[in-house]
């Protein structure tokens, strides 16, 4: 039973800084650990060879709240970023996520940093996710030293080792034997860990990825292919590339789950459960159904191939964020204001992030040459 | 006694001279470009050329933008464009001449491709002769050429070259070597084309030079455009020819305006384009380069430099001919290129010239090429990565003291 649950102290002036948002002075922070509230998932899971989880959840109002935080971190850091492109601070390609955040905060929240990701292009939030730094992420969107890859590889390029956090790539499908590979290595290695091998509907026609895929089943790797179907690859519409665009069906003898990507709740149940399937049985494929506010990339209006009415349909009837917003009113958690305030923080982070990364140096010269060759190993 | 044999554009020349239907276009004042067939020449080791056709040296100065006016045809004014649009004009009018002519690649069709360059085709000829292919480069090339091996003719589209790697079995086993290894009895017209080059930071990834990787594939022609007026004519010249030809466009140069004849036209295939001639030095150069080469030519003319610049425009084979000529007037080459330094078009063209003009060279050859890395994001390092105008100036003036 939920408890109607306010507290006053949640007005007291928030401190600047990122930590000190979840560092909220909850009057009575263990009750809001403990406080048990149960949600439902929007749809129920479809399964494909496999029994689905259920969709009833539960959770705690410190985890609505963090979901919340996080996920408006991860929107008004690619609004910010479209800006800075539309500033020509940062150039080449640009892949925003804006619509798809609570596929990697789902995610995050069902797993360890000991568990890999390994992505596309489509990268920024992912990297957030896994402990990455807005400071980071900005330098390395404007080519700066700061950046996560010293400047040297921009957008599609992010990667952080410390945080399990794999890539960043910028050719379609190839990150996903990649991920295979990294499971392999998982189970080489005797860990109870998993990874996570994101890639979208357009490379889900990729025929590396039924490589992959073959050989995740054949020797029972932990891999957990996610497809992340925001059902456009750049302008081509996901009916129109595949036959059949039930991805969660197309590992055949794979077994596969169909996910509410727009559900955060949905999302780390649906990653929960399939850790722990695999660990047991092999790869399985989570499709999520997920979209994307903005076009394939900067490049890319994104309306020529969808109409308006869809993109704003998608945004009024399933916003991540929104939903989460409305569980934290309906239980009391925090106020209409208070949210507004949390994103006001947000914001004011994300400008103070943008604003240090602008202050990092380009990188030197000399950096051209760095690390194409491990250093001091022969060559460099 | 061994002879070096450098066919330029030998069985290729033959070949697709047979298939010119003559009596389907009219040849404009730019016929000595047209009308040229190509020729086999034998270089011997010993230096001796024997040609089976003696062609004068065409010296039609293609121009930059700012020289448009000068260089255009004097009969007909012609009309205005786009690089991307002589592209697609060209593929059009090959589109309307022949009906086996179709495009397949990623978001060509109702998208009109992402440099736009197949932009409403696929409203005009439908949606299988403009095939919008699923992301599968390595299965549609291949595709491609099972078709054309039964004698359609498909252009095949890399959304960026670099994608084009996913395919590099289908290009080099069945494309490249397919007529040979059937004895003949396949061929493969098939066009491959798609942007390639350093652009401006699109990371390391997306900024490939595949020229240096497909150059050593036996069987395929490469060409490189460089102005709206020889993309839209090598188009059709590699829509026409029986062999598969890779053309090379470059990211960076969609958007150059020029005015071309308003009459159809021809570029050929194994012809390298003389830009400026001149009397110090030969430099030769293609693609983006050409750009750079330009500027760095109006600093060397002020500084008292004649350069004589030639766009090699055919990668595979080279114009030795052309070049040939060159080298014989001035004794200095210069090679100014984006491929990395390693392995580069750059490389084997100065292999092909010392072995084919070492008397006739009084300085070593220099080559300019991008640096053996990854291409970074960060602006400045890219800027390092490639070949500047005044890098060029600086070589020129050192060969020249030689």
């Amino acid at each position: 039973m939920s408890l109607i649950h306010r507290s006053s102290s949640l007005l007291k002036p928030l401190a600047a800084g990122p930590a000190s948002l979840l560092r909220r002075p909850f009057s009575s922070a263990t009750d809001d650990d403990a406080t048990k509230i149960t949600v439902e998932t929007s749809v129920p899971f479809t399964g494909h060879r496999i029994d689905p989880p259920p969709r009833t959840i539960d959770t705690t109002p410190k985890e609505l709240m963090t979901f919340f935080v996080d996920m408006a971190r991860m929107r008004r850091m690619e609004i910010a970023a479209d800006s800075l492109y539309k500033s020509k601070l940062i150039r080449g390609f640009c892949h925003l996520y804006d619509g798809q955040e609570a596929v990697a905060v789902g995610m995050e929240a069902a797993i360890t940093r000991k568990d890999c990701i390994i992505t596309a292009y489509r990268d920024h939030c992912i990297f957030l996710g896994r402990g990455g730094t807005l400071l980071e992420a900005f330098a390395e969107l404007m080519g700066r030293k700061a950046g996560c890859s010293k400047g040297k590889g921009g957008s599609m390029h992010f990667y952080k080792k410390n945080g399990g956090f794999y890539g960043g790539h910028g050719i379609v499908g190839a990150q996903v034997p990649l991920g295979c590979g990294l499971a392999f290595a998982q189970k080489y290695s005797k860990e109870d860990h998993v990874t996570f091998a994101l890639y979208g509907d357009g490379a889900a026609n990729q025929g590396q990825l039924f490589e992959a895929l073959n050989m995740a089943a054949l020797w029972d790797l932990p891999a957990i292919l996610v497809c992340e179907n925001n059902h456009y690859g750049m302008g081509t519409a996901e009916w129109r590339a595949a036959k059949s665009p039930a991805y969660y069906k197309r590992g055949d003898y794979v077994p596969g789950l169909k996910v509410d990507g727009m559900d955060v709740f949905a999302v780390k149940q649906a990653c929960k459960f399939a850790k722990e399937h695999v660990l047991k049985n092999g790869p399985i494929i989570l499709e999520m159904d997920t979209y994307r506010y903005h076009g394939h990339s900067m490049s890319d209006p994104g309306s020529t191939y969808r109409t308006r009415d869809e993109i704003s349909g998608v945004r009024q009837e399933r916003d991540p964020i929104e939903r989460i917003r409305k569980l934290i009113l309906s239980h009391d958690i925090a106020t209409e204001k208070e949210l507004k305030d949390i994103e006001k923080e947000v914001r004011k982070e994300v400008d103070e992030a943008i604003s240090q990364a602008k202050e990092s140096p380009m990188p030197e010269p000399s950096e051209l040459f760095t690390n194409v060759y491990v250093k001091d190993h022969g060559v460099e | 006694m061994a002879s070096i044999f450098q066919a330029v554009g030998a069985a290729a020349a033959l070949s697709s001279s047979n298939s010119f239907d003559s009596k389907k276009f009219y040849l404009s004042s730019r016929k000595s470009v047209s009308e040229r067939k190509g020729s086999i020449f034998v270089v011997r080791s010993d230096g001796r050329m024997s040609s089976g056709r003696v062609d004068k040296l065409v010296t039609n100065a293609v121009a930059t933008k700012a020289d448009s006016a000068a260089a255009s045809t004097a009969s007909k004014p012609g009309h205005e464009l786009l690089l991307f649009e002589a592209l697609r004009e060209g593929l059009e009018e090959e589109m309307d001449r022949d009906p086996r002519v179709c495009v397949m690649g990623e978001d060509v069709g109702h998208y009109g491709g992402s440099y736009k360059v197949t932009k409403g085709l696929a409203p005009k000829y439908g949606d299988l002769r403009v095939l919008d292919t699923p992301i599968a480069e390595n299965s549609f090339t291949g595709m491609a050429i099972g078709a054309a091996m039964t004698g359609l003719r498909p252009i095949v589209e890399g959304m960026n070259m670099g994608f084009l790697l996913l395919a590099f079995n289908q290009i080099s086993n069945n494309c490249g070597m397919l007529h040979y290894t059937s004895g003949g009895q396949f061929t493969i017209p098939v066009v491959i084309r798609g942007p390639g080059g350093v652009g401006r930071q699109l990371g390391a990834e997306h900024s490939q030079r595949l020229e240096s990787y497909f150059q050593s594939i036996p069987g395929i022609q490469m060409v490189a455009c460089s102005t709206p007026y020889n993309a839209k004519g090598l188009m059709k010249a590699a829509i026409r020819s029986e062999n598969p030809v890779i053309l090379f466009e470059h990211v960076l140069l969609y958007n150059l305006k020029e005015r071309i004849p308003d009459e159809e036209y021809i570029c050929n295939l194994e012809e390298a384009e003389m830009v400026r001639p001149g009397e110090h030095i030969t430099i030769l150069t293609y693609s983006r380069m050409r750009y750079h080469v330009m500027q760095a030519a109006k600093t060397l003319v002020n500084k008292g430099y004649d350069p004589e610049v030639i766009d090699i425009r055919s990668l595979k084979p080279f114009d030795l001919h052309t070049i040939g000529n060159s080298v014989k007037k001035t004794h200095r080459v210069l090679i100014v290129e984006e491929c990395m330094r390693t392995g580069g078009i750059g490389a084997s063209l100065t292999a092909a010239i010392t072995e084919n003009f070492h008397d006739y060279l009084d300085a070593p050859i220099v080559c300019l090429s991008s640096q053996d890395v990854p291409t970074p994001y960060a602006g400045t390092l890219e800027e390092f990565t490639i070949v500047q105008p005044a890098q060029i100036v600086t070589a020129v003036e050192q060969l020249c003291q030689q």
